[in-house]
């Protein structure tokens, strides 16, 4: 018998791994829940990266987001929506900007809802565009107010972010956001 | 302004509600001239389509002027055009390729989840067919947004009556694409099972593809007619036996393509719970499917099977085993509609195609909903009713 091999893992991203471990690995800064999501974007990395990269678009497609405010120095204040017209807050500062490729952010002590995130932009094969790769991870509030933000993040964080995702392609490839409203007065009614 | 609304099983009422605005800017504004009742609509009619809204406009095979535009329209004020019944961007990788259906931006983002959850991958959006298909209102009314209004609707030159071109807007393409996806070639024979719009458009478009012989399948007796009309050879299934007919028919070899046009004639897709409620409900649940069956058994050794026929769930008792053995090929899909409008106006307007032999009856959009109980109860006579909101009250 020759050397007993250590199998390795496979080519799956990590954050699709059935061992929750594996999964939780994929975060770098603060957070224990972990969603990643890839979408394909007809567009070049670099456009893409731009309009990521100008934080205070990120609510022209982001449901929950109401606003994003720099403060210089790579700092930015977060506002996001919490259910019965609440908001959280916090500031997050940028960790890591390579022009073109990744952003990735991770809120200050104090935040109301510790978080960590990355973007990351690469060439689709077969010159189908972008891949990019969203990357959540927060913590699970407590007390109170975790109570309103349970019902914003715990709930199923993959959906809003595959709903963010879609929403970003969909602003990219076709310069505006599908809706079925019929006027203006319920396009207002649904981004309540 | 009025339009044909949805409130429940067997209850649509024409209602007043607020005029559509241009909300986004590639959208434009159709006032509609003639609107067409599918027989999917018959679908949402009975009850069967999930996520469905009181107050839902329904209507996805009309046309009209434009009234109002978006910046970002490429369409003018007071052109006539038909609307596609599917919404597509134009933009990404599948309408690059013209596979408009597969549409990856013309769902909302949060209509895509249970697309996705059904079929793996969100499918393009659709006009007046439930939430699940986007929410959109249709086109049965005076008034309709239209998104992607640079990429969906063909502008109709002038001096083309409306009954001409309406069903660009799908039952015609929706045939053509049948007889393509059947891949036939010179001296074959077809065999096309079902005899509504779309069969019968399948059947123009197989012998203007170069079949030598067409075998239409039907049990109602004015649509094998119309399909003996079009030079097709016709089996009543309620007469004869269609199996032994197709093969005795075709010496023993079995029809070179197969076309199935039965299906459940509905846009929508059906989650499990309501493909068991269809089956419960009409005892019907294999019959529903007999047609795809049929279709595989009798069509020959290494032919083709092409089924614009829609499934929205699973199919009892798929006859994987023969479909393999012969070495069938099977294609299938939501019509690429945008796709196939330009050439297929060229063909109305070079009278290869006619298309307003289907119309049974025109009506007013406030005679909507007695239009709808026609249609569903008398289908031998109800081929086909055009609703013109325009057209007088006592005509």
């Amino acid at each position: 018998m020759g050397d007993t091999m250590t199998p390795a893992r496979d080519d799956a991203p990590a954050s699709t791994s059935k061992h929750r471990d594996e999964a939780a690995a994929v975060a770098s800064g603060p957070g224990d829940s972990v969603t990643a999501k890839t979408v394909t974007i007809n567009r070049p990395r670099q456009a893409l990266y731009d309009y990521w990269r100008t934080l205070e678009n990120l609510p022209a497609f982001m449901d929950n987001v109401e606003e994003v405010r720099a403060l210089g120095g790579g700092r930015y204040h977060w506002v996001v929506k919490a259910p019965a017209g609440a908001t959280v807050e916090w500031v997050a500062r940028i960790t890591q900007d390579v022009p073109g490729e990744t952003i990735a952010w991770e809120s200050e002590d104090g935040a109301d809802v510790p978080n960590s995130g990355r973007v990351d932009f690469r060439d689709a094969p077969g010159g189908r565009g972008t891949w990019v790769t969203a990357t959540i991870a927060y913590d699970p509030p407590a007390g109170v107010i975790g109570k309103i933000v349970a019902k914003l993040f715990q709930r199923e964080p993959a959906i809003q972010a595959r709903r963010d995702l879609r929403r970003f392609k969909q602003l990219m490839e076709t310069g505006e956001i599908a809706t079925s409203a019929r006027t203006l007065r319920q396009l207002a009614e649904e981004m309540d | 302004m009025r339009a044909l609304t949805w409130h429940g099983k067997h209850d649509v009422r024409v209602d007043t509600v607020d005029d559509p605005e241009i909300v986004n800017p590639r959208d434009a504004i159709i006032k509609i001239t003639s609107t067409a009742i599918c027989g999917s609509d018959l679908h949402l009619y009975d009850g069967y389509i999930p996520t469905m809204k009181a107050g839902d406009i329904l209507g996805h095979e009309f046309m009209g002027e434009v009234v109002e535009t978006g910046p970002g329209s490429t369409l003018q004020k007071g052109q006539r055009v038909v609307v596609p019944f599917t919404i597509s961007c134009g933009s990404c990788f599948h309408c690059s390729k013209h596979q408009y259906s597969a549409c990856d931006n013309g769902l909302p983002a949060d209509n895509q989840d249970i697309a996705q959850a059904a079929y793996g991958q969100p499918m393009a959006g659709l006009f007046g067919y439930s939430h699940m298909t986007g929410g959109y209102a249709g086109g049965q009314a005076e008034y309709v947004r239209v998104p992607f209004s640079d990429v969906g609707p063909i502008v109709i030159p002038d001096g083309i009556e409306d009954d001409k071109v309406l069903f660009l807007s799908d039952i015609l393409p929706t045939g053509w694409m049948a007889a393509e996806n059947a891949q036939i070639e010179p001296g074959d024979t077809v065999a096309v099972w079902g005899c509504g719009p779309v069969g019968l458009f399948a059947v123009q478009s197989a012998f203007l593809m170069g079949a030598e012989r067409v075998i239409a399948i039907d049990h109602f007796p004015h649509r094998l007619e119309l399909a003996k009309r079009f030079g097709a050879e016709t089996i009543n299934f309620e007469d004869s036996k269609t199996y032994d007919a197709l093969m005795e028919m075709t010496g023993g070899i079995g029809p070179d393509a197969c076309i199935d046009c039965v299906g459940l004639e509905a846009h929508g897709f059906f989650a499990d719970n309501v493909w068991d409620q269809i089956k419960v409900s009409t005892f019907t649940g294999t019959d529903r499917t007999h047609s795809i069956r049929q279709a595989i058994l009798a069509c020959r050794k290494g032919g083709r099977v092409s089924m614009p026929a829609v499934y929205g769930g699973f199919v009892d008792k798929f006859p994987l085993g023969a479909f393999m053995e012969k070495g069938l090929t099977l294609k299938t899909g939501q019509t690429h509609v945008q796709h196939y409008m330009p050439g297929l106006l060229n063909a109305i307007m070079e009278d290869k195609v006619d298309t307003t032999f289907l119309i049974s009856h025109r009506m007013p959009l406030e005679q909507a909903a007695d239009g709808y109980r026609l249609f569903h109860d008398k289908q031998n006579e109800f081929t086909k009713i055009v609703l013109k909101p325009g057209m007088d009250l006592a005509a």
